[in-house]
């Protein structure tokens, strides 16, 4: 690990001012950071420490939820409001990594954490255009099985390991941030850029710019929801494919319905399509399977990973059968 | 900058670099705390931070600032001589070469409390009711940061099921 400069800030001005728009990073739990540090993936000459930063979880004055970025994946997965209110994010978020790693990882970080591919943690022995840009892809024709089947590119085909990420983008969550440049908001829908010609920028977020909330509406389809995550063993590993949903029926037919896919692109994946070939239909699992299968019809898949394409229409069509009763 | 481990105070390192792991092991002679993955896959590591598991490996020493850690040295009582889970770790055969019996235990402590509080994990039924039977299952999940390389996996969530059944000695 490359030496560096550590300190803690006490408030987001603080945060802000030792950061400047210089070559500091901001530091969470760590449990990404870190390791990636160690790996010598990444070299920041500061840290600052944000972990320790006043948040807590707030009720908004429409009902929703502001939730501080630097509080731990822990706190907001046990929250009364959010196990009630938004189940699908409780449950994401005690799906992903381990208890231990809950305890440490921060909502923020866990918005920015890097993806798990292989080459790209093989420094000595693989070309990763994300890690060294124009070096090559050792992905495209290597092992892919954990890798996109939407909005891939010829670049990159990772995918974005976030669990929590998919249920913010089932719930269209806000992402609060402040930079030199003063606060603004961007959807989650939004935060996370595919990798075209520039796998290495993976974000909208500029130079010096902190997170510091994610903001959730409240809704029924947010209250009645669920998330499935489907992996290579029961617990403490990364998805294959997830799915976070939510589902309004109003008299018999689906008012509101909210579907994102996990472990299949470079961002959590919205299946607006499903979406909208669902709405104002009745809650079968005939529709289901029929949503499913359009999403997926325009999924693109690579010679270790074409297993997913079904898995993932499976999935999507067994959840909302859960949230509707219906077996699936 | 300070951090007080199983009760005593120490000076933290100058060098950030430096993980709470091997400040404990390298600097202070704990070594109890074991090393496995370095990269948080394994839960050796586990140590008890402010009355919360975390792993030390990703942990830097200096995060730790200001905070009490209880490490598997400091956590049997002085009068007995083991933790009651210790005890029913060796009632259990919840261990075999013992590498991962320390992260397993502090993990366990830990876990101990989340449950006792009612709070659900990923495979509890009703999020909002909270933890209620299933209690093997949901010993395994929660424990699921831990892995043990020689198998002793049985033992270990019997171990526990007797700390929680209040049947430890
Ligand atoms: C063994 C293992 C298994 C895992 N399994 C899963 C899994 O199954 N599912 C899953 O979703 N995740 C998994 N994870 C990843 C884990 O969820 C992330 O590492 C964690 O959420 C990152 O949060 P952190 O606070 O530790 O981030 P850090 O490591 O501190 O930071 C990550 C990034 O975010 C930046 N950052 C942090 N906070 C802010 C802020 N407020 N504003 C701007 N930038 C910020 C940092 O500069 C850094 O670039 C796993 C991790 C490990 C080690
Ligand atoms: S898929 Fe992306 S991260 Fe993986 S080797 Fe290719 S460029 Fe690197
Ligand atoms: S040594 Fe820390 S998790 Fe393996
Ligand atoms: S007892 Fe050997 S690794 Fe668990």
């Amino acid at each position: 690990m490359r030496s560096f400069d550590y300190r803690r800030a006490a408030d987001r001005t603080e945060a802000l001012s030792i950061a400047g728009e210089g070559r500091a990073r901001y530091l969470g739990g760590g449990t990404n950071l870190v390791d990636l540090m160690r790996q010598n993936i990444e070299a920041p000459a500061a840290l600052v420490d944000v972990s320790r930063l006043p948040d807590s979880i707030e009720e908004t004055p429409t009902g929703g939820l502001i939730i501080g970025a630097a509080v731990s994946n822990s706190v907001v997965a046990v929250h009364p409001a959010v196990r009630t209110q938004y189940p699908m994010l409780s449950r994401a978020l005690l799906a992903g990594a381990s208890a231990q790693i809950r305890n440490m990882a921060t909502i923020g970080g866990n918005i920015l954490q890097r993806t798990r591919c292989a080459y790209f943690y093989d420094v000595a022995g693989s070309r990763c255009n994300k890690r060294e840009p124009g070096a090559g892809c050792d992905a495209i024709d290597g092992h892919n099985r954990y890798h996109a089947i939407f909005g891939a590119s010829e670049r990159c085909i990772a995918t974005h390991p976030s669990d929590m990420c998919v249920a913010l983008a089932a719930l269209d969550a806000t992402v609060h941030l402040l930079g030199p440049g003063g606060e603004r908001e961007v959807r989650l829908l939004d935060f996370h850029r595919l990798p075209g010609e520039h796998p290495e920028i993976e974000t909208v977020l500029r130079p010096g710019e902190l997170i510091t909330a994610i903001e959730l509406d409240p809704s029924a389809a947010a209250a009645n929801s669920r998330y499935r995550k489907v992996r290579d063993r029961s617990s403490y590993a990364f998805a294959l494919v997830s799915v976070a949903a939510g589902l309004e029926v109003v008299g018999g037919r689906i008012e509101d319905v909210r579907i994102a896919l996990g472990g299949v692109a470079a961002k959590p994946w919205r299946a607006v399509r499903a979406e909208g070939l669902l709405r104002g239909q009745a809650p079968t699992r005939a529709r289901f399977l029929e949503a499913a299968d359009a999403e997926l019809a325009a999924a693109k898949s690579f010679h270790g990973n074409a297993f997913k394409v079904e898995l993932a229409k499976r999935t999507v069509a067994a959840v909302l059968g859960e949230l509707t009763g219906a077996d699936a | 900058m300070a951090i007080v481990i199983n009760g005593t105070n120490y000076p933290l390192p100058d060098d950030p670099r430096v993980s709470l792991l091997d400040f404990l092991r390298e600097r202070l002679g704990l070594t109890g705390t074991k090393l496995g993955c370095n990269q948080g896959g394994c839960g050796a590591c586990t140590v008890i931070l402010d009355g919360t598991r975390v792993l030390s490996c990703l942990t830097l020493a200096v995060q730790a600032d200001g905070r009490d850690v209880l490490t598997i040295e400091g956590l049997a009582s002085d009068q007995s001589g083991l933790h009651p889970l210790q005890q029913a770790f060796i009632d259990h055969d919840g261990l075999q070469c013992g590498y991962c019996t320390p992260g397993q235990i502090c993990s366990a402590v830990a876990m101990i409390g989340e449950l006792r509080r009612g709070d659900p994990s990923y495979v509890t039924a009703d999020l909002v009711e909270g933890p209620k039977g299933g209690l093997r299952q949901e010993i395994r999940e929660r424990m699921s940061g831990n892995l043990c390389r020689c198998g002793a996996h049985n033992g270990i969530v019997a171990a526990i099921e007797q700390m929680l059944n209040g049947e430890a000695p």
